[in-house]
């Protein structure tokens, strides 16, 4: 980590969003992270596509567990509610920000020791419960703050810096996402800005559970010659199923997609989303098409990566319940409480 | 014959059947029968863990003096399940009456000459009667109200009144229901000299006063005070806290036209994730609350010490159970005081309501949503069993027209406008309250709640100074605390007196009639029901002003005196415990015994 700390001066003519922001706007606090960390990568992508969205930072709420990954909300957007919560539980504390107040936009930032060990329960059910958020995953296959264990994502075959190498399956949250019902998977590389920045926009615009698995190479304990999480071997071992550009609501697509190769996935607020496709056979929109791209890649030992599965049609949690569409923190007393009438009238059956 | 005392309006009656033959409702309608005869009266389901099969009773006690705890006697049993036969049988006090199905007869072996057996062949009377084979069993149970209200001169009309309602546009149902009672009824009438000398009699009562079970008033306040997030996991005996929260929301927050919904009830994975979405919902100002029992709590502990630490407004009701473990879990006890208290791992302490009936659980469910968010802390109400599934007659609810909810300590825009820098955990006017902000509203207010060392301003710290600065200020909000709880409500005795007696919760009802009892005896005995954690001064000033203090609760290590031990400055010595903590509400028997024990002991000394 670095102590100094970048100075707070505003240059004319740097470039301002709709709402009149720069991006040092979308920053946070300092980084205590160590040096070269993908977390950090990923933070800065974070603050570059929601100043490129013009998301007001009080809308926004940030939210994490425990971990090197859930350190990550104080390093940006300094105007946003951020809570830092418990060890794998913070699906359950956004599920219920959400529930409390649904026009808030939630980014939720996880690791893979948070969502898929201590918390794989409460990841699954965030999915299973298709909860409006953004789902991040900053997935490295170690403990970082505990010093080099492995999670449960390790891969078998992983050598550790000291010790043997790992011999247990790993937990792919992607696959596994897929076949719980998410309705959202993606999966990216903390070096490829340009990737993850689309996908970001992408999985925030999305109506539902986004959930956006980031290999995010651990510089302290797993960025060695025989680790699969690695710089070095996820550059090598990428493999893009389909790109993801992101369009904003009422805005023109001008780029041009050869046919046969773009799907455009309009999305419930307007934007839309194109997928190009490397792979002529692969499909997002299909469930099970991408089951199988996931399996035979792996066979092939490598890490598919862009959007790998959308369903935008299915109701979120509040679609399901039939929630008021008023956030139910902003209903005054009197549009709850019955009041005394109501009351004298309900006991007449209690006689 | 036995000779049998005259008792009108002052008797048990329990019923033993098997789980789930539909028994609930014929005892439900003997017990409303009593109380709109204008008697005062109280049932008490002791059930099994299981749906369908195990043994069950039902125990109905009428007492014109107004007791209502539990009696340990039985004036006239009707035993329905062969199974318990034996056991139901020894269970009737002297000079009481059994009432069994005749059908088939009983082992003579299994008889006693000091009571009053009275068969009635209700099985051959609704097989005789009634053609479909479902309807024979379920009017089995309906036959024997009928016997019952003729044994003990029930009101018919009253009777029939309750199957109406009941049944309100299913004819055919009443006209069977009606048939089966008749058939009861009018064979006890036939066959027996009715009324028993065991018998009921129309008393006036009944005005101002409703049958209500503690959870549903609990689910109800929680509707008053405005709670519009709803978070758990089922586990007995809380779940029909959400039922009735469910129920009631779709009679009032469900908009006519449109069929939107204001409220959010979540059925979470877990008791740790029903926490967390307490904690969630609270943090950005909506009122949000979960109903769990014991293990739930144990569960939640690790985001009740967060709330504590992070000072989010979270409201937790804890149904209590028997423990420990899974424990007992259809049967009741106070056993989760010292968790609640001191729930999570550091120091942490969190303040506690504890009703003692269903009239009280409606308050308390109000008063827990302001005390959560006037304090900005994790606030238990803390029922029972006992409370929770039984229904209780107690006066009717009320409702003030201009409560308005105590939000607490919030900053608006408007707020934010006025001063210089938001510091969260800065505690600006001496109450230990520091101001929070909601997210949504404003950048200015933006902070990172955090369940690690944090200084006065929300900053992360593990500098020694800024972390103690944040724990000694929630002591002084302790301090507060004390004053905004519900005060301790003290009933003197007739004449002065070094005995005093404390109770809480359910253990109310039994400790008001032991001391009357005592009092004939000579023992008379100051009495304070304690109705929230922290004690009050008014706690202390009672242990000052006796000599010898009971503490009566329902579990086993005493944890109330060990709380008032830890928390005030009364030692051990002038603490006399009196425990029941076998599962069943505690009988006024109980504490009598109990404290007539403890004086012939101190006299014989």
């Amino acid at each position: 980590m670095t102590y100094i700390a970048k100075p707070k001066v505003n240059l004319p003519g740097q470039p301002r969003n709709a709402l009149g922001l720069l991006q040092r706007d979308y920053e946070g606090s300092l980084s205590t992270l160590c040096a070269g960390c993908g977390h950090d990568s990923i933070t800065a992508a974070l603050v570059q596509a929601l100043w490129e969205m013009s998301i007001a930072p009080e809308k926004l709420v940030k939210l994490s567990g425990i971990g090197c990954s859930s350190k990550t909300p104080a390093y940006f957007v300094q105007g946003a509610h951020g809570f830092n919560s418990v060890h794998g539980r913070m699906p359950s504390v956004a599920t219920g920000a959400h529930a409390g107040n649904r026009e808030l936009i939630c980014i939720g930032v996880s690791g893979d020791g948070d969502s898929l060990s201590i918390g794989f329960g409460q990841f699954g059910h965030a999915i299973r419960r298709n909860l409006n958020m953004l789902y991040l995953i900053e997935n490295n296959g170690v403990y970082g703050l505990t010093k080099g264990q492995f999670s449960a994502s390790a891969d078998p075959g992983s050598k550790p810096k000291k010790g043997e190498p790992n011999q247990m399956q790993s937990i792919n949250p992607v696959a596994t996402a897929i076949a719980m019902g998410a309705s959202f998977v993606a999966r990216s590389f903390s070096g490829d800005r340009e990737q993850l920045v689309a996908l970001i926009k992408a999985g925030i615009s999305h109506p539902g559970c986004a959930l956006l698995d980031v290999i995010s190479p651990c510089v302290t304990f797993n960025d060695h010659e025989g680790s699969t999480k690695s710089y070095a071997y996820t550059r090598q071992h990428m493999h893009e199923a389909a790109s993801a550009d992101f369009v904003p609501p009422a805005t023109a697509i001008t780029a041009e997609y050869k046919e046969g190769e773009a799907i455009t996935v309009k999305m419930h607020d307007g934007s839309s989303i194109v997928l190009t496709k490397a792979d002529p056979e692969y499909d997002p929109t299909h469930r099970s098409a991408a089951v199988r791209y996931l399996e035979k890649h792996r066979d092939k030992g490598q890490i598919p990566t862009g959007l790998l599965f959308i369903d935008e049609d299915w109701p979120d949690m509040h679609g399901i319940a039939g929630t008021a569409k008023k956030p139910l923190k902003e209903f005054t007393f009197d549009e709850l409480s019955p009041g005394a009438a109501a009351l004298e009238k309900l006991q007449r059956d209690m006689r | 014959m036995p000779a049998t005392q005259s008792r009108v309006n002052d008797f048990v009656l329990k019923i033993g059947t098997v789980n789930g033959t539909g028994s609930a409702s014929a005892n439900g309608m003997l017990m409303k029968a009593l109380f709109r005869m204008g008697i005062p009266v109280s049932g008490k389901n002791l059930f099994p863990s299981n749906i369908q099969g195990l043994p069950t009773w039902y125990e109905i006690r009428a007492n014109h003096g107004g007791y209502m705890s539990r009696a340990a006697r039985v004036d006239v049993m009707v035993a329905m399940n062969a199974q318990t036969y034996q056991k139901d049988l020894a269970e009737v006090s002297p000079g009481g009456f059994l009432v069994y199905d005749s059908t088939w007869p009983r082992e003579r072996a299994l008889k006693r000459d000091d009571i009053t057996i009275l068969g009635v062949p209700l099985s051959k009377l609704c097989n005789e009667n009634f053609s479909v084979a479902r309807l024979r069993i379920l009017m089995k149970n309906i036959a024997y109200v009928g016997a019952v209200a003729a044994l003990l001169d029930l009101d018919l009309e009253v009777i029939r009144t309750l199957l109406e309602e009941t049944f309100g546009n299913k004819p055919k149902l009443i006209e069977d229901n009606l048939k089966a009672i008749m058939l009861g009824y009018d064979y006890a009438r036939a066959n027996f000299t009715c009324p028993l000398p065991v018998r009921a009699e129309k008393m006036n009562t009944s005005g101002g006063h409703i049958l209500i079970d503690g959870n549903t008033a609990i689910g109800l306040g929680c509707v008053y005070a405005g709670a519009t997030v709803g978070a758990w996991y089922p586990i007995t005996p809380s779940t029909s806290v959400m039922d009735n929260f469910k129920t009631f929301c779709d009679m009032y927050r469900t908009d006519p036209e449109t069929g939107e919904k204001r409220y959010c009830i979540v059925q979470a994975e877990d008791e740790l994730a029903a926490a967390g979405m307490v904690l969630g919902a609270n943090w950005v100002g909506a009122r949000a609350f979960t109903p769990t029992s014991g293990p739930g709590i144990s569960l939640m502990s690790e985001f009740i010490g967060f709330a504590y630490y992070a000072e989010i407004p979270s409201v937790f009701i804890d149904i209590q159970r028997v423990g420990p473990s899974t424990g007992m879990p259809t049967r009741t006890q106070q056993c989760d005081l010292m968790l609640a208290a001191y729930a999570s791992h550091g120091d942490t302490r969190h303040p506690i309501l504890l009703p003692a009936n269903p009239h009280e659980c409606f308050e308390m469910a109000v008063k827990v949503f302001d005390l959560a968010d006037r304090l900005q802390s994790p606030v238990f109400l803390l029922s029972d069993l006992d409370i929770g599934m039984n229904d209780w007659r107690v006066p009717e609810l009320k409702w003030d027209e201009s409560y308005r909810p105590d939000r607490g300590k919030v900053l608006g825009p408007a707020e934010l406008d006025k001063i210089e820098k938001f510091k969260r955990y800065t505690d600006f006017d001496g109450d230990g309250i520091p101001f929070r902000t909601l997210p949504g509203e404003d950048p200015r207010g933006a902070y990172f709640v955090r369940g690690s060392g944090h200084n006065s301003a929300g900053g992360y710290t593990e500098d020694s100074i800024e972390y103690q600065n944040v724990m000694d200020r929630l002591l002084i909000k302790w301090e507060t605390a004390k004053k905004l709880v519900p005060h301790a409500i003290l009933t003197q005795a007739d004449r002065p007196t070094h005995l005093g007696v404390i109770a809480f919760g359910s253990s109310d009802g039994a400790v008001m009639e032991a001391r009357e009892r005592l009092a004939k005896q000579g023992v008379h005995l100051d009495y304070l029901r304690l109705r929230a954690f922290p004690f009050g001064e008014e706690v202390d000033q009672f242990l000052r002003d006796h000599d010898t203090v009971f503490v009566v609760e329902q579990n086993r290590d005493a944890q109330m005196r060990s709380l008032l031990m830890l928390e005030t400055d009364h030692g051990s010595n002038r603490l006399i415990s009196i425990l029941n903590y076998n599962g069943m509400p505690i009988p006024s028997e109980c504490v009598v015994e109990g404290i007539s024990h403890h004086m012939a002991a101190e006299a014989a000394a």
